[in-house]
Formats: structure tokens, C-alpha cells, sequence
């Protein structure tokens, strides 16, 4: 469903992706990992063609997301970083022209901006302009939006940031519920959501993939089966290795 | 098209959501009238047209064009939201298009609050009403001609404020380019030629026309290329970003 081949961007002189590769199919849920600044989100952008890689391709559903891009982002629901918004429309009208700008009209406009805010829980700040919400449904707004076209692969850049426990729990639950019939992708540096929704974990840093695979052949790096310590030997190992 | 008149309806009510549009009718409602008494000593040429209010029309609408199109792509980048609009699968022509027309919709509004002066001086004599429904129209295009410009320039840059400065630069040089005192300037110390691009060049002459009551094939490919021009400079500066500083 998702592919990156040898995907590399630099910004000047500072390489900030370089040849990263894997492929995600439909069913897995891919936790993106990496300390900050390791490329996560700029990877992401290239996905979803909002970025042109320098080098390499990236696809959504056979579509390259540069020569194929109208096609590959319809298939694409796509949580940028930040969740950013438009402050003074409300989540029900933010959900509506994302999917009027889809080609939604009519009953199934209607009908699929009611699921998707019901979905992110928005409940009755669904009609409150977003500028006035505080950042966790700010955040469901946007996740609102991502989700609203139902498509088959969704790029989710820090879906649960920002949020209390209990949203935490709510998104990681959506995320699972949707999960069967997906490939999605969610970049986090918070560990433990990786055993919690991911089947899949990709650590990257310095811009190069470090590890692919699933959560436990992670885990098992380390003789004591932490995943943070996994994370820090994989991580710093790295940064020494190019100091 | 669904495409279009997304980001269309969007950008008309962004501009309802906030005090924005409010601002921008009431100073102008205000504004173009009071040009027309005051400077343009409308009521003292004894004559049933509306010449003092297209007069001082293109100053105004140097001031506030920009002020109108400032936030087109700036506003975009400073939120952030830039990153949702081009994950949408639409092509670039209908975000800059839809902005545009949005834009040009509010100035359109805005010329009509002036309508009561029209009726005025039918009530007055007995203008040429289609010498005056031509002068709408040029002072529409040339709206629109500073709206365009204004934009592309919002897509340069992240602030406002900015966009806003560049944009008024930007309509003032088009509209200062035909004076009579800056040709004679150049004619004294430039070949001819140069001159007479520079007229060329020159919004207002090509307003003039439509204030006397022509509508110049010539003067319209001006404003409507224009307008184009600056549309297809916005998508290039915009798609430029998903290069990323290649």
C-alpha cells in the first residue's frame, strides 16, 4: 500500500533523510521512531507529497507521490506535524472542506463529516472554533480531517502529542479500530505506544533507518528487554558511531 | 471544480469568521466617499457623474488591496496550514485561483457600498449611466489587478505584514509608472522606448480608458493577463515550497 525506495532529501547542506526504504501493507500499523530531529517528519512530508524527495521515490497505492501526486493523495489521510487548523472555523466545517475539496457533496458530505468528527470524539466542540479549543481537540480536529475520506493508508505525525491520558488512550483505541483494513504510519517518541497499537517498529536517526521490525525484536536488542534502553543503545550507538 | 469552490467558500467565510471583512467594508464604505466630497469636490463640479470618486479610486485601492490579499499564502505559512492545504489531492491552480476569487468577491462587495452615490447623482441629473458602469468595471479589474499582485507577494513570505508592505510598494509602482511627472522624468533621460514600456506598463493608464467610459480590448488583456500572470507567479512560489530549498 505504502512504499519508500530510496527515499533522501537534503536542506543545504544538512542531510536530513538518506535512503531510507520499507514498504507497509494493509492490516499493519507502523510506529515511526527516532529521537528529535532524525528525519521522522520529513520522511513523512515526502510521503504524503508535500515535499519532493532528491533522491528515491515514495508511492501510496501504486501512485508516486510526485508524477502521480492528485492520485496518490486521495488515497492518503495525512495528520500533519502540529495538527495545524484554520483557528476561526469550528472541526465541523474544518472536516467539511477537506472533504469538499475531495469531491464530497451532498449526503455523503454530511454523512462522512458526522463519522469523522463522532470517530475523534469531538462531541459538542465539534461547533466551537477551533482557536478557542484547547490542544488536545485541537488536535482531534485535525485527526478529524485526516480520517473523514476513509482512506486505505493514513501518515499520522504525532497523532497523540499534546494529550492527557485519557485522549491518549481514545486515539491509540481509534487507531487499533481502524487498523484491519489500513496501512497506517505514526511517528511518536513515546515509547510505550509502540507495543500498544504498533505491529511494526521503525527506528531512524541521523536522517538513516537504524532498525525494522516488529516490537518484540526490538525489545529483545537488549538482554534486559527494555524498549527504551533498546531505543537509547540503537540511537546512541549511532550518534557515536559518527562522532 | 469542486476543487475550486472548496477553497473558495473557504476563503469568503474566513474572511466573515473574522473581523477582517467587516474592517475592510466600513473603511471603504467610508473611505471612497469621503474622497469623493472632500478631495474630489464632488457636489462644487456641478456635474451629474461619478469622475470624483473613480479619481482618487486607484489610491485607495493601493492601500487596501494589499491589505485584502496580505494573507492569502502568508497566513497559510505562519499556521502551519500550508502543510494540509497541499496534502489535499487538488492542483495548485485551484487554491491560488479560489483565493483569488474569493478576494476579488470582497471588492466587488465593497464597490457596492458605493452604489448609493450612483443613485445619488441619477437623483441629482442625469449621468451617463453606462460611462459609469464602465468606470466600475475598470476600477473592478484594477481591483483585481492589485489583489493579484498582492498575493503572489503573500506567497514570498511567512508574515503579514510583510506581504502587506510588498504588496502596496507593488501596487503603488504600477500605478505611479503612468504619471505624467515620471515620464517626463524618463523621456528626459531615457531613450523613448523605455518610456514608452514603462507607460505601458502603467495600471493607471490603462484605467483611464475605462474611467472615460471605453472598454479597450488592449486594456482589458492587460488586466485580465495580469491578473493570470500573477495566479501562475503564486502556484510557482507555492510549488516551489515542495522543493524545499533545492
Amino acid at each position: 500500500m505504502l512504499v519508500a525506495d530510496h527515499l533522501t532529501k537534503d536542506f543545504g547542506a544538512h542531510r536530513a533523510v538518506e535512503d531510507v526504504s520499507f514498504t507497509l501493507e494493509r492490516g499493519e500499523v507502523l510506529g515511526f521512531l527516532g529521537p528529535n530531529g532524525a528525519g521522522k517528519t520529513t520522511t513523512m512530508r515526502m510521503l504524503a507529497g508535500g515535499l519532493e524527495p532528491d533522491a528515491g521515490k515514495a508511492s501510496i497505492a501504486g501512485h508516486d507521490s510526485v508524477a502521480d501526486r492528485l492520485e496518490a493523495q486521495s488515497r492518503l489521510g495525512y495528520l500533519p506535524e502540529g495538527a495545524p487548523a484554520y483557528p476561526s472555523m469550528t472541526p465541523r466545517d474544518f472536516v467539511a472542506f477537506g472533504l469538499r475539496a475531495r469531491g464530497f457533496s451532498g449526503a455523503a458530505l454530511k454523512r462522512a463529516t458526522e463519522h469523522a468528527l463522532e470517530r475523534a470524539s469531538l462531541g459538542d466542540y465539534a461547533r466551537q472554533p477551533i482557536g478557542t479549543l484547547s490542544k488536545g481537540y485541537k488536535r482531534r480536529a485535525a485527526l478529524a480531517a485526516a480520517i473523514a475520506h476513509d482512506p486505505p493508508v493514513l501518515i499520522l505525525d504525532e497523532p497523540t502529542d499534546g494529550l492527557d491520558p485519557n485522549q491518549k488512550d481514545g486515539v491509540r483505541r481509534l487507531i487499533r479500530e481502524m487498523a484491519p483494513d489500513k496501512a497506517i504510519i505514526i511517528s511518536t517518541h513515546i515509547l510505550e505506544e509502540v507495543p500498544a497499537v504498533c505491529s511494526r517498529a521503525i527506528v531512524i536517526a541521523r536522517g538513516r533507518l537504524l532498525f525494522d521490525g516488529s516490537p518484540r525484536e526490538l525489545v529483545e536488542l537488549t538482554p534486559d528487554r527494555q524498549l527504551d534502553a533498546a531505543f537509547r543503545q540503537l540511537t546512541t550507538a549511532d550518534a557515536e558511531a559518527a562522532a | 471544480m469542486h476543487a475550486l469552490g472548496a477553497i473558495y467558500r473557504r476563503e469568503l467565510s474566513a474572511y466573515f469568521q473574522t473581523p477582517l471583512a467587516y474592517v475592510f467594508l466600513a473603511v471603504f464604505a467610508f473611505a471612497a466617499p469621503a474622497f469623493a466630497f472632500h478631495v474630489g469636490r464632488f457636489f462644487d463640479t456641478n456635474r451629474a457623474d461619478l469622475a470624483p470618486l473613480f479619481d482618487y479610486m486607484p489610491w485607495l485601492l493601493v492601500i487596501l488591496m494589499p491589505a485584502l490579499a496580505m494573507r492569502a499564502w502568508a497566513e497559510e505559512r505562519d499556521r502551519g496550514t500550508l502543510e494540509f492545504l497541499m496534502a489535499l489531492p487538488i492542483p495548485l491552480w485551484a487554491s491560488a485561483g479560489g483565493k483569488f476569487l474569493a478576494a476579488w468577491s470582497m471588492a466587488a462587495l465593497a464597490l457596492a457600498l458605493t452604489f448609493p452615490m450612483w443613485i445619488a447623482v441619477n437623483y441629482l441629473g442625469e449621468p451617463d449611466n453606462a460611462a459609469i458602469a464602465t468606470g466600475y468595471l475598470g476600477t473592478w479589474l484594477l481591483a483585481g489587478a492589485y489583489l493579484a499582485v498582492g498575493q503572489a507577494l503573500s506567497a514570498t513570505t511567512a508574515n503579514q505584514v510583510v506581504a502587506f508592505v510588498l504588496g502596496a510598494g507593488a501596487a503603488f509602482l504600477l500605478t505611479m509608472a503612468g504619471l505624467p511627472f515620471v515620464l517626463s522624468v524618463l523621456g528626459a533621460n531615457a531613450p523613448a522606448a523605455v518610456s514608452e514600456f514603462v507607460a505601458g506598463l502603467s495600471a493607471l493608464d490603462h484605467y483611464n480608458a475605462f474611467r472615460h467610459g471605453v472598454i479597450g480590448l488592449a486594456d482589458l488583456v492587460y488586466f485580465l493577463g495580469l491578473i493570470a500572470l500573477c495566479l501562475v507567479i503564486a502556484g510557482v512560489l507555492v510549488s516551489e515550497r515542495r522543493g524545499g530549498g533545492r
